[in-house]
């Protein structure tokens, strides 16, 4: 007895030459980086580049391009690469070990403290001095790889989905996104740097916390002293997370950043796509994310607190701001708050949301307090060290070691659902103070469980579906995905009334409220 | 004396609360672990302590009939399947007991099973389900001969397949064309024999059912309208080589599915005192013939039909509302059962249809059909109304997501065609960015009176 299919082939002659034009690619970077010199290195670049684009470009008209227009999931749980077969597990510690190189022995790469770079960063020189004018780095050389997986797996996603207009406009943004605000502009601005003007290397789009480092010292200096535009610059920077942020996020929310415009959103989404059936959808699971992510949030307004703590008053004349005024500042601002979310939406919480917010906003007032005491380090650590930890734990091996390194084995969206701080942020005002919700239609839902499982971020839709209930989930990402593959059109992303957004009554599964009242009444 | 006067009293208070305790505390014992018995089940603990047994033979753990053709396509595994985790049961006191009844002895209340101890129950809900039909056809129990309701079916198409390079499905229903679809995904030939004269056309309006015969084609389905099954003939080894059609054409095929519709699953009741008749038949309490024995689903029957339903309704939502109505009842609030406005849903390869309210093939008296299609042959909408005071009967749509709750209203309210179509918009379920084509189904309805 066995219900396990056997897939019939599942690519075809055209996909597996289109695969060997990427991979072979990817093995010109590869002797790139073990120091084969090649004589022209804008030729071979350009010919390295192109074949991976093309690879994979190619493979996707393959796949797609004669069949109808609809959902394309076929064989998925039957082919090695999406079911966590040997092909998912040689990509995910291919990719893993490329992720350790490149963050902790960008040596291997051909990055030197003296001299020239050499092999694979050289490699990337004629780009790097046509955008920016300076020679490569590690980080050009992974953004240009990016930028690329983002725009030509884009491509097949749009192939894929060419029949969802939502899914279709959702792609062409995080592409464009990426492409000009992620890689270009700032190679851009790095031109307009020179004599006594330097401003920092700054994504437009990263937006504090994920860009934990946006306000530390040497970047702020680096504001500062580049004048008007540095100062617009930090200013921007600060009102994208305290103004932008919660108004976009109140009208559409938290989508219009996690699959709109977020890097590691887009790429989720589109190099991430064929994996995002593999997010684990217990309940457990649920648990730990709340606890996890949360923990990350805590802890990088713990480290930044401390961070442009230990730099403020350094220099009197250079930060108006003084030491103790930003800490009572960031206190009374917390405690404000979960003051207004305590009183506004005490019932919608869920009782663990509730002891977790008290929880954390119990701790961070304590630590403020023992600095009073002790008055030698904040938060009882060094702020360097605290800054080096969360770099080294969260921004490299969460985001990046396992975040994209384990997409073929945990899924798209690991460091996304339990991980970032960012996400944390916007659900959090997803969940108690938006328009957005996923609509369900009546009693259509048959159960199928297509939507839960196809979901990215591990939610169970069809626990709400099956009972007639709006989704209002702090970690929806609103990929639209739930939507998509649902065979009997249950369910529909919307911006709308926040009044009656959250359903909680279980009604007769939506079809008969009248019984539901006749039901109410009669055990009265 | 004084000892013995004290213990009979004591024995006294505690029968009275044994007795007590019993009303509360009964053994509600369902058959079939399906959409109606689970939902009866769980709905009876949120209101109740009493002692919950489900019993079915098929599986451990409730699963979405719906959703088996998934599996075979490989977008789901089994435990995708299963709407609630296995840890769920337990933790809610839902015994779960895999064995097949065999017998019901009403009169002591007992179930006696294949094998093992026989159960006492308090209360009997039959959730029993359906099997598929045969009608007596010659070869219908050849092997590779099989329907798709079960999982033991699903499992037997998975054996049956590594035998098939090419299928001949009989029936044009649902499932028939869930089964033309899942077999495409195994690059395994498919003839689909239907009786009418285009796909579904007992149930759809011509112009409906031809657009989606149409699209099935497109899928590279060998689609024959008008034709029915003679007889499935088999190989040397006992299996199907081919099926004869009653014009007499012979067509190869490994594998024979029959889906020309399902029936109650009822059969191990036919020789009790159980009146039943296609179903078990209910009352609109969905109470039986036997105090205590209560029947919801696909097997129940309605002795008085609702509305314009059937007697007999196997579809997912019917059997969700039973089992909540039913539960109502069993834990002190007698409820009728009334599945308020017909809808319904399924989706024919690419294209989705969704149904609110009555569209018959051929409208009935003072009844007129109004269709609007897109060129794509993708979508389409087909409106039922009253042509002599143009209220609004009900609509199929097709590759058009639609609001059951605002047709829900306008059904309720009595609205009229001309409604309708003025605000289409508001039941528009497409999402965002979808093309829309309201303007355009307006026009068209207005030309179209015009020329009449
Ligand atoms: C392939 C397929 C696709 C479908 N798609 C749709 C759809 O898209 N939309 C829709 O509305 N409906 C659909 N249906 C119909 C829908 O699935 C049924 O209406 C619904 O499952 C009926 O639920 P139920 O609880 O009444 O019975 P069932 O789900 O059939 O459950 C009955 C259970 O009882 C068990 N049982 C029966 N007899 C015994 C016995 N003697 N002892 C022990 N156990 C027993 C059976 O094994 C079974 O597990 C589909 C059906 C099939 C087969
Ligand atoms: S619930 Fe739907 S829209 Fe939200 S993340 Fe999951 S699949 Fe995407
Ligand atoms: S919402 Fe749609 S996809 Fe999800 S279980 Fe219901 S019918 Fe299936």
């Amino acid at each position: 007895m066995s219900l396990t299919g056997d897939a019939p082939k599942s690519i075809n002659t055209q996909q597996k030459i289109a695969s060997l034009l990427g991979v072979s690619g990817l093995i010109i970077l590869l002797l790139a980086s073990l120091n084969v010199s090649f004589p022209n290195k804008t030729l071979w670049l350009s010919i390295a580049l192109l074949s991976i684009i093309g690879g994979i470009v190619w493979f996707a008209q393959a796949a797609y391009s004669g069949t109808h227009p609809g959902i394309k999931n076929d064989g998925v749980w039957f082919k090695s690469m999406s079911n966590r077969g040997y092909l998912a597990w040689l990509a995910g510690i291919s990719l893993t070990g490329f992720y350790v190189i490149l963050y902790f022995f960008p040596e291997y790469l051909g990055l030197r403290e003296e001299g020239d770079n050499v092999g694979l960063i050289a490699l990337f020189d004629p780009l790097s001095k046509l955008l920016s004018g300076e020679p490569a780095s590690q980080w050009f050389v992974y953004g240009t790889l990016y930028t690329i997986a983002i725009t030509a797996f884009g491509v097949k996603f749009l192939w894929k989905y060419r029949h969802n207009r939502y899914e279709k406009i959702r792609t062409y943004s995080v592409m464009f996104f990426q492409t000009s605000f992620a890689f270009l502009i700032p190679e851009f601005m790095a031109r307009l740097n020179g004599e006594g003007f330097s401003l920092p290397y700054y994504d437009l789009k990263n937006i504090w916390p994920l860009n934990y480092y946006n306000f530390e010292q040497y970047r702020v200096d680096e504001f500062i002293s580049a004048g008007t535009i540095g100062i617009a610059l930090l200013l921007f920077g600060i009102a994208s997370i305290f103004i932008i942020t919660p108004i976009l996020t109140y009208k559409y929310g938290k989508r219009w950043y996690c699959s709109w415009v977020c890097g590691c959103g887009g790429l989720a989404e589109t190099a991430g796509d064929p994996y995002r059936h593999l997010s684990d959808k217990s309940q457990f699971a649920w648990r730990v994310e709340r606890w996890v992510v949360h923990s990350v949030l805590v802890f990088v307004v713990v480290m930044t607190t401390a961070v442009v703590y230990s730099y403020l008053g350094d220099d009197p004349s250079k930060y108006w701001l003084t030491r103790d005024s930003f800490l009572i500042g960031v206190g009374v601002f917390l405690t404000l708050l979960f003051a207004g979310i305590w009183y506004f939406k005490r019932e919608e919480l869920e009782k663990d949301a509730r002891y977790g917010a008290i929880g954390y906003l119990v701790i961070i007032l304590a630590l403020i307090g023992l600095h009073y005491f002790s008055g030698v380090n904040l938060f009882l650590f060094n702020a360097e060290s605290l800054r080096a930890t969360y770099g080294f734990l969260i921004g490299a091996i969460f985001s990046g070691v396992i975040g994209t390194g384990f997409y073929p084995i945990f899924g798209n969206r690991v460091w996304c659902r339990f991980g970032c701080p960012m996400a944390a942020v916007l659900g959090m005002q997803q969940r108690l103070f938006s328009k957005f919700r996923i609509t369900t239609n009546g009693g259509q839902c048959i159960s199928c469980g297509n939507c839960s499982t196809y979901c990215e971020m591990g939610i169970d839709v069809r626990a709400y579906a099956q009972k007639g209930q709006n989704i209002v989930r702090s970690s929806c990402v609103g990929c639209g995905i739930c939507s998509a593959v649902c065979p009997r059109g249950v369910l529909k992303l919307e911006n709308g009334s926040p009044k009656n957004r959250i359903d909680s009554e279980e009604g007769v599964l939506g079809d008969n409220v009248d019984l539901l009242d006749l039901i109410k009444q009669k055990t009265k | 004396m004084g000892f013995s006067l004290f213990s009979a009293y004591f024995t006294w208070v505690i029968s009275g609360l044994q007795a007590n305790y019993k009303k509360l505390m009964e053994h509600i014992v369902i058959i079939g672990n399906g959409i109606s018995g689970i939902t009866a089940a769980r709905h009876i603990r949120k209101r109740s302590d009493h002692k919950i047994t489900v019993i079915s033979g098929e599986s451990d753990y409730f699963f979405s009939r719906t959703a088996l053709m998934y599996v075979y396509m490989g977008h789901m595994k089994w435990d995708h399947l299963k709407p609630y985790e296995d840890w769920f049961w337990e933790k809610n006191r839902i015994e779960l007991k895999k064995a097949w009844v065999e017998q019901i002895d009403f009169e002591k209340k007992k179930l006696l099973f294949s094998s093992g101890e026989p159960l006492e129950y308090d209360k009997l809900i039959i959730a029993t389900g359906s099997i598929y039909n045969k009608f007596g056809w010659e070869g219908e129990d050849l092997k590779g001969v099989q329907g798709l309701v079960t999982k033991q079916d699903l499992i037997e198409l998975e054996e049956n397949t590594a035998y098939t390079r090419k299928a001949v499905i009989i029936g044009g229903g649902l499932i028939g064309v869930e089964l033309a679809e899942m077999l495409k995904t195994r690059n395994i030939e498919v003839t689909f024999l239907v009786r009418e004269k285009a796909f579904w056309s007992n149930v759809l309006p011509l112009p409906d059912a031809e657009m989606i015969s149409n699209h099935i084609k497109s899928h590279g389905v060998d689609l024959r309208h008008n034709t029915e099954l003679d007889k499935i003939l088999a190989d040397d080894n006992g299996r199907a080589r081919a099926v004869l059609t009653q014009e007499g054409e012979e067509i190869e095929c490994q594998l024979v599915g029959l889906c020309a519709g399902v029936r109650p699953n009822i059969d191990f009741l036919k020789d009790s005192e159980l009146e039943t008749d296609k179903g078990i038949l209910v009352n609109e309490y969905l109470e039986t013939s036997i105090e205590d024995v209560y029947a919801i689903g696909d097997c129940a029957q309605q002795r008085n039909v609702i509305g314009q339903r059937k007697s007999v309704e196997a579809v997912w939502y019917t059997g969700r509302i039973m089992g909540e109505t039913l539960a109502g009842t069993l834990t002190g609030a007698r409820t009728a059962y009334q599945p308020g406005n017909w809808f319904n849903s399924a989706k024919f390869f690419d294209i989705e249809y969704q149904t609110y309210g009555w569209v018959w093939p051929e409208p009935k008296e003072n009844e007129q059909h109004f269709h609007w299609e897109h060129e794509s042959g993708l979508k389409a909408i087909t409106i039922s109304y009253n042509s002599e005071t143009n209220e609004f009967l009900g609509i199929n749509t097709f590759g058009i997501r639609m609001r059951q709750e605002i047709f829900d209203l306008w059904l309720n309210e009595n609205r009229k065609i001309d409604h309708v179509l003025a605000n289409l918009k508001l039941a528009n379920f497409d999402p965002e960015f979808y093309d829309t084509h309201e303007k355009e189904i307006f026009k068209s309805f207005k030309n179209n009176l015009q020329e009449a």
